[in-house]
């Protein structure tokens, strides 16, 4: 028995649901920073799902990519909140509301 | 038995995404995440993406976490009363409005497409490393090299942002 590609598509999809509703509810920079990673796994498995079904290595060097770029956003993002903490400033999301210039 | 093992990991990332995204102490977010990532990469294995699974455990729950963790230490964020954007509501509705046209589109989808070249059997001939090295030093060449110009960018730019300022550094 083999598992359709229709549920690797379901489980990504609602990953990439949970980690939504994560970045438009809460209020902690960092937990926002993580439900980014849970969307950017969600799209990952779906990449990797295609690639298989579909006999494709793009998917799967496409995926290499996403995690490169993963990496890049939380070492950009967690030195932002590090520079937004030092200032003084809260680092929830809402209260964050003030630009230098 | 593969799809028992699909079974366990696909329950078992999905409860840890809701657990990360749900959870109040931000460590607590940052384990569950953990459990998160690591089940994903044994739904890469039971699709055939060995070396992915390698990259996953590595950068992912090796680095990326642990930077997390880094952060999360460092700051030593206290746990607010209210872990809730002030507006959820109207954001929570904006959110359920996106999540349903996802569930639109996907009961839409044929879940068809063109067949590539690398077959399964063809990539266990010389395994999977190798196939995603030939097609990465080749076809996707020009995509690697801005990967690499894009992480040294970020590099810089994490250095850049979280240096000390001058007069801070002076003022001690």
């Amino acid at each position: 028995m083999t598992i359709p590609l229709s549920a690797y598509v379901l489980v990504s999809a609602i990953l990439f649901a949970t980690g939504l509703i994560g970045v438009l509810i809460r209020r902690n920079f960092i937990i926002v920073l993580m439900s980014v990673e849970i969307m950017l796994n969600a799209a990952n498995i779906n990449l990797v799902a295609f690639s298989h079904y579909l006999d494709s290595m793009a998917g799967q060097i496409v995926a290499l990519f996403v995690i490169a770029i993963a990496a890049g956003e939380a070492a950009v993002g967690l030195a932002i909140i590090i520079v937004v903490f030092r200032g003084k400033i809260s680092t929830n999301v809402d209260e964050m509301n003030l630009l230098k210039w | 038995m593969v799809p028992l093992f699909f079974a366990y990991f696909s329950l078992v990332s999905i409860a840890a995404g809701v657990l990360t995204v749900a959870l109040r102490n931000p460590v607590h977010c940052g384990l569950a995440l953990l459990t998160l990532l690591l089940h994903v990469a044994g739904l890469f294995v039971l699709l055939n993406a060995e070396f992915l699974f390698a990259v996953q455990i590595i950068v992912y729950a090796g680095a990326i976490l642990v930077l997390y963790l880094f952060v999360l230490m460092l700051l030593n964020l206290k746990t607010d009363e209210r872990y809730l954007h002030a507006h959820h509501v109207v954001i929570l509705l904006a959110g359920l409005a996106i999540c349903g046209e996802l569930v639109l589109l996907l009961s839409q989808s044929p879940y068809l497409g063109a067949k590539g070249d690398a077959s399964a059997e063809a990539i266990l001939k010389t395994g999977p490393s190798h196939a995603i090295g030939l097609k990465m030093f080749s076809d996707y060449l020009l995509q690697f090299e801005i990967v690499g110009v894009f992480l040294l960018g970020a590099i810089i730019g994490a250095i850049v942002l979280a240096k000390q300022p001058k007069e801070a550094e002076e003022a001690r």
